[in-house]
């Protein structure tokens, strides 16, 4: 009798231990699938970032994550392959960094929910309807130059601007549509668009020359033709006291007053934060495509000097770099 | 490995097929080392993509991608036969020059098919076969019916005219060949076949990207040579259904390679793993006729001996 009862308890003891274990493990434990084209610092960055934010909130890998990553290293058709690996392994979210992976898991994986990273144009891409208008089961974070963010700051160290000139090359496709969104954004902050066209570097001077008595204030979006020659644009800047504020943190080194840049890493912690609010149970059709938030100001206060304007101390104390 | 990646394997492995009997007849028929592949894979995908987005019929836009193949083949011929440029460095010409026209036939680096009508559309939603079960299937019987044209054109006049061009050029000229013509022609076909397989991956992955022309040459030239380790290459059509067969082992070696968590393998050990498993599937033949020969020579000398 006595063994029977011991038997018993030990029995029920185990059962009891059995189902806390269960109840503790279940639905706690997740399965995310991160699928990248190449090994790139950027994108590599982004994974972290990703990562960083679910340990963050509480999912480790090894304990409750189950982290199944896959780089294609470089070939689509290994892209399509681990798309097709994804599908069929079901996780509760796959995470696909940059423009080909992506396409390939929204190809193949139609059920399993899809968050996007760093993709510069989701909607080009053919990812989503819009930003806006995320998918049954398909959201994500862009990395887009976040322009608006960037037309906002040059109002605030700039209040009385009225006009602003961009100098692009229009056989840019990336600047064609970073031009697009200036001339979108533009009128919320009460901004004049003038556009001068630079087709080849040695035209940048004289289309900057042709913005002088027209403009208060210059942005040099990230186009490689103008950027590759912006010294020139800056002198004649200098000579007018036309400030140039640009699109990319180098550009203030080389003598621009001020850019609002961003890294990936950051990038990366916004798609893990779309990633947990998935695992918490939210659709990805709630969540809206995202553009960038988060940036980081670099500031050229002796430049802006040259320029005929001071950097506000409050602006320059936000700055996380200072060029002297 | 999952049905998923299973059926994926297999569907890849029939498109890349097309790439292999692409390769088998530059490399082994017509004995030109060919890297315009590089190129007019992502060139057929850009064609289809392009025009399938500009509401051409996916069909046209997938004959077209193979017209515009074709004519990438018969420039990389042109180059080595009339300019007399060594035939590697014409097809590396061609396949850069490639990379800038894909960036303007596309207007941009990818051309996205995804939720547009493609050849691939009718067979989404059947009622009795799961799609990526229907594709696989479709992609195989098409890759059969190329190899049947493949090897029927080889067998043919002109394509007996066209072995005989790369096996022994001097004696084919001296019968009355126009060798000059049958490389042109066969780069020209070779290449329409690869730019068929990229107008078929786009729209199978749901993109045209100007990247994914990356190390297409390899997985061919893999896919030939790990096929003739399985089939022997005696006869014609042995030799290619090998390229076939070789072209889905490849797909395979990646979907475990893909799954290799459980021996301790991470993602970016995916590439050597490959080159591991080619390399051992070269040299796995050689080395079973070099230990048969040792086999044989000792019990020859084993025999002579109780002879004696």
């Amino acid at each position: 009798m006595q063994n029977r009862l011991h038997f018993l308890g030990i029995t029920l003891l185990a059962i009891f231990a059995l189902i806390v274990t269960t109840v503790q493990a279940a639905p706690e434990s997740k399965y995310v699938a991160i699928t990248q084209i190449v090994e790139h610092p950027a994108l590599d960055a982004v994974r972290k970032g990703v990562k960083d934010v679910l340990s963050e909130a509480g999912w480790n890998e090894g304990e409750n994550l189950k982290w199944d990553y896959q780089s294609a290293q470089g070939a689509t058709a290994t892209a399509s392959q681990i798309a097709k690996k994804f599908a069929g392994d079901n996780p509760d979210v796959i995470v696909a960094i940059a423009t080909p992976s992506a396409q390939a898991v929204v190809s193949s994986a139609r059920q399993t929910n899809i968050v996007f990273s760093a993709v510069t144009d989701p909607v080009g891409a053919k990812l989503v309807k819009a930003w806006d208008q995320p998918s049954k089961n398909v959201t994500g974070v862009s990395d887009l130059t976040p322009i608006n963010l960037h037309l906002e700051f040059i109002k605030e160290v700039m209040p009385e601007a009225k006009s602003l000139g961009v100098i692009y090359n229009p056989g840019e496709a990336n600047s064609v549509s970073l031009i697009k969104l200036v001339k979108q954004y533009g009128p919320a902050h009460k901004l004049k668009i003038v556009e001068a066209v630079s087709p080849k570097s040695a035209d940048v001077q004289a289309a900057a020359r042709s913005l002088l008595g027209k403009v208060d204030v210059i942005y040099l979006p990230t186009d490689n033709t103008v950027i590759s020659a912006m010294e020139g644009i800056i002198k004649i800047a200098e000579q007018a006291k036309i400030p140039v504020f640009a699109g990319d943190t180098d550009s203030v080194k080389r003598g621009a007053v001020a850019a609002l840049g961003f890294n990936y890493y950051q990038v990366g912690r916004q798609t893990g934060q779309v990633v947990a609010s998935i695992l918490n149970g939210k659709s990805p059709q709630d969540i809206p495509v995202q553009g960038i938030e988060k940036t980081e100001l670099f500031v050229n206060p002796k430049a802006a000097v040259r320029m005929g304007i001071t950097l506000d101390q409050k602006i320059i104390a936000r700055a996380k770099e200072v060029i002297e | 490995m999952n049905s998923f990646a299973f059926f994926g394997a297999i569907e890849t492995g029939f498109i890349f097929a097309l790439v292999a009997l692409a390769v088998f007849i530059s490399f082994r028929i017509l004995d030109f080392p060919d890297l315009t592949v590089d190129g007019s894979f992502p060139l057929g995908a850009a064609v289809a993509a392009s025009m399938i987005v500009g509401d051409f019929h996916p069909l046209t836009a997938t004959a077209c991608a193979c017209i515009a193949g074709a004519m990438a083949g018969a420039v990389t011929a042109w180059l080595n036969v009339k300019l007399k440029i060594l035939h590697l460095l014409a097809s590396i010409l061609t396949m850069i020059a490639l990379y800038s026209i894909n960036l303007r036939i596309m207007d941009g680096p990818n051309k996205a098919l995804l939720g547009v009508d493609t050849l691939l559309t009718p067979l989404d939603n059947l009622s009795f076969m799961p799609y990526y079960i229907a594709y696989p299937i479709a992609f195989g019987v098409f890759a059969l019916l190329i190899l049947a044209l493949v090897i029927w054109f080889l067998q043919s006049e002109i394509g007996l005219a066209m072995r005989a061009t790369g096996a022994n050029p001097r004696m084919a000229r001296a019968n009355g060949v126009n060798t000059s013509r049958m490389v042109i022609l066969g780069m020209a076909i070779s290449n329409a076949l690869v730019a068929l397989a990229g107008a078929l991956f786009a729209q199978s992955q749901g993109s045209a990207d100007v990247t994914m022309g990356v190390g297409v040459i390899v997985i061919g030239l893999a896919s030939v040579i790990g096929g003739e380790a399985l089939l022997s290459t005696r006869t014609l059509f042995k030799w290619a259904l090998a390229c076939v067969l070789g072209s889905i082992l490849y797909r395979m070696v990646i979907a475990f390679a893909l799954n290799g968590e459980m021996l301790g393998l991470k993602a970016q050990d995916l590439n050597l793993i490959t080159a591991v498993l080619v390399t051992l599937a070269i040299v796995a033949p050689g080395l079973k006729v070099k230990t048969k020969s040792k086999l044989s020579a000792i019990l020859n000398a084993k025999a002579k001996q109780a002879q004696e």
